[in-house]
């Protein structure tokens, strides 16, 4: 899979990284580089091959339905460059 | 263009007739104590930003942990849709950037769904039944919850509904007309409610439905249904959480009317997703970029795949209460009940409930009406559901005793309901203080027989002609008796002293 600056410049938007027209062609490249890379894995036949989710055999750990946390503002808000009243504050994003 | 009428599946255009297809995603919140992945608690009401974790905050390294009840509860919803339970599913991040998801993704059910396919049957509004297929039935986070009206420039987030379980019920194409689409969403959520797997409560939020509303030239659904070729259907919109039954339903007939207009004008339709403003009656177009709709799933690298054990499944199954479509049966079976007043008792769990404990020994269908239109009339005026009747349901069976025993007439028997509604005792107190007790004593029928026979002679001589001036009779006998002359009785005496 070929990547051009279009497609970069789509991603890059979808991930809200923002991206100075002339990195786009750089961009591209390195990023064909890595596919081109990983696309080797495509040489190993897996037919038949059940996916690894891990490395250690081990079924999914669950949690009980039990309250256990929050009550934390301060702490979930440490980080907002904005809050008031106990909420985050962001620009306005009506539709 | 002519209006769309609710029930009808075919609606007529300019160029000739339309049909509506429908498919519906509903997302029911998953009746648990703490959230999907983290130990914060899931509730309404709570301060901004008091039940969350930093699971749920999208803070760096932390990692989601499944709560098994929401699994369980998963598990049971698709046991009681009668669909396939999966014993692998697996959990996919949809990738997308918005102030309500803190960590840029939803962790959610895309390739492995835990619940596949299943069927409900629906009751229609006429008594008959249709089948809605059940695609899928898959868990996901709910976002957080963004406040525009407390600043003009910006916009406030509150995370406590981030990472609270869904479920998102899928649905096929099946549904035809707004009436089915809303028969079907009151169908799933009854069924919710037996389970206990989720509230329902949709002005909470609690239950929302997803239309997606398609419309083709009159007969190529049957094609559609014959060749399984979508493109036979017209091109989709789908209108987001929409969370009331009238606004399903307006919003159907809207869209439709919309998108018929747009193609007998020679226009296409375009994919995209849209909001339905009950104010203004329409629907909107939401999301006008085209590339926000790219969600780049993939399968979450922080979460193994879920096995469910078949033990585990089973032992489930067995904690399955009667479900609706079990008791509509079964009360039709036992009690001898009209479908009509099976499905009006099965509606909600607490008023089958009610019906049954009050229906034991007694004459079921008088039961049955007492408790549909008396009992269920009273606790509408006081908005007030089944599961907070004030009403014993002794009460109701002991009424329904008086009156078949004749203690009561069946019309001095609601002067009696009013009396034990307003809290004075048991019916049977109630005729006893105020003595409304039926007189079935034939003597003093007779005599007032007698006084109202001798004081209209002339009424008297023309009922021989004409019968029906019976009831003028009976209805003085009652006047005279104050109402509690047994109806049976003064009948038999007048036909006897008349003649007739």
């Amino acid at each position: 899979m070929a990547i051009d600056a279009a497609t970069v410049r789509k991603v890059a938007h979808l991930a809200r990284i923002k991206t100075p027209e002339d990195r786009l062609e750089p961009l591209a490249q390195e990023l064909n580089g890595i596919l081109q890379w990983i696309e080797q894995l495509n040489e190993v036949d897996v037919d038949g091959v059940e996916p690894m989710t891990s490395n250690v055999a081990q079924p999914l750990r669950l949690r009980e339905d039990v309250v256990t946390d929050g009550g934390k503002i301060d702490a979930v808000l440490s980080n907002a460059p904005k809050s008031a009243d106990g909420f985050f504050v962001v620009p306005k994003v009506v539709e | 263009m002519t209006d769309t009428v609710p029930n009808s599946k075919t609606i007529k255009g300019r160029t000739g007739d339309w049909e509506i297809v429908m498919g519906l995603e509903i997302h029911a919140q998953v009746a648990s104590k703490a959230k999907l992945f983290s130990g914060a608690a899931v509730g309404f009401g709570a301060g901004p930003n008091e039940q969350v974790s930093l699971v749920d905050a999208g803070f760096p390294g932390m990692l989601p942990t499944l709560n098994k009840h929401c699994v369980e509860q998963a598990v049971k919803t698709g046991l009681g849709l009668r669909a396939q339970i999966n014993k692998r599913s697996q959990f996919d991040r949809k990738n997308y950037f918005y102030p309500d998801l803190p960590t840029g993704y939803q962790i959610s059910q895309l390739y492995y769904p835990i619940v596949g396919e299943g069927v409900v049957e629906v009751e229609a509004e006429d008594g008959s039944f249709f089948n809605v297929g059940i695609e899928r039935l898959h868990l996901e986070q709910d976002a957080g919850k963004l406040i525009h009206d407390l600043s003009p420039t910006e916009s406030y987030v509150d995370l406590n509904r981030a990472g609270t379980a869904l479920m998102e019920i899928v649905s096929r194409p099946d549904l035809r007309t707004p009436d089915e689409a809303v028969a079907y969403v009151k169908k799933i959520r009854t069924i919710l409610i037996y389970l206990g797997t989720c509230d329902g409560d949709m002005e909470k939020g609690n239950l929302r439905a997803d239309v997606n509303v398609s419309v083709c030239r009159a007969g190529n659904y049957d094609k559609f249904k014959q060749t399984g070729d979508f493109g036979y259907l017209g091109t989709r919109c789908e209108i987001k959480n929409v969370n009331s039954f009238r606004f399903i339903s307006q919003a159907i007939q809207y869209e439709a009317r919309r998108q018929i207009e747009i193609l007998e004008d020679g226009g296409s339709i375009t994919q995209e997703t849209r909001l339905y403003d009950p104010t203004a009656g329409e629907t909107r177009s939401m999301r006008s970029k085209e590339e926000a709709q790219d969600y780049r799933y993939f399968p979450d690298p922080d979460l193994l795949p879920l096995d469910l054990e078949e033990a585990w499944i089973a032992e489930i199954k067995a904690s399955l209460p009667e479900l609706p479509d079990d008791k509509r049966k079964r009360l039709m079976a036992d009690y001898g009940l009209s479908q009509y007043d099976a499905i009006v008792l099965i509606s909600e769990q607490a008023k089958a409930d009610y019906f049954e404990a009050a229906a034991k020994g007694r004459d079921a269908k008088l039961v049955a009406n007492w408790v549909t239109n008396e009992v269920s009339a009273r606790l509408a005026a006081d908005g007030k559901d089944f599961s907070e009747n004030p009403l014993p349901a002794a009460h109701v069976a002991q009424l329904v005793e008086l009156i078949e025993t004749n203690v009561i007439s069946s019309k001095i028997a609601k002067e009696v309901f009013d009396h034990v509604w307003n809290g004075e005792g048991s019916p049977a107190e109630v005729v006893e203080k105020h003595g409304l007790k039926q007189v079935t004593d034939t003597g003093a029928i007779e005599k007032a027989v007698d006084e109202i026979i001798a004081a209209n002679p002339d009424k008297a001589a023309a009922v021989a002609e004409k019968p029906q001036a019976l009831g003028w009779f009976v209805g003085q006998v009652m006047k005279a008796t104050g109402g509690k002359a047994n109806p049976a009785a003064v009948n038999d005496i007048l036909k006897a002293k008349l003649g007739l």
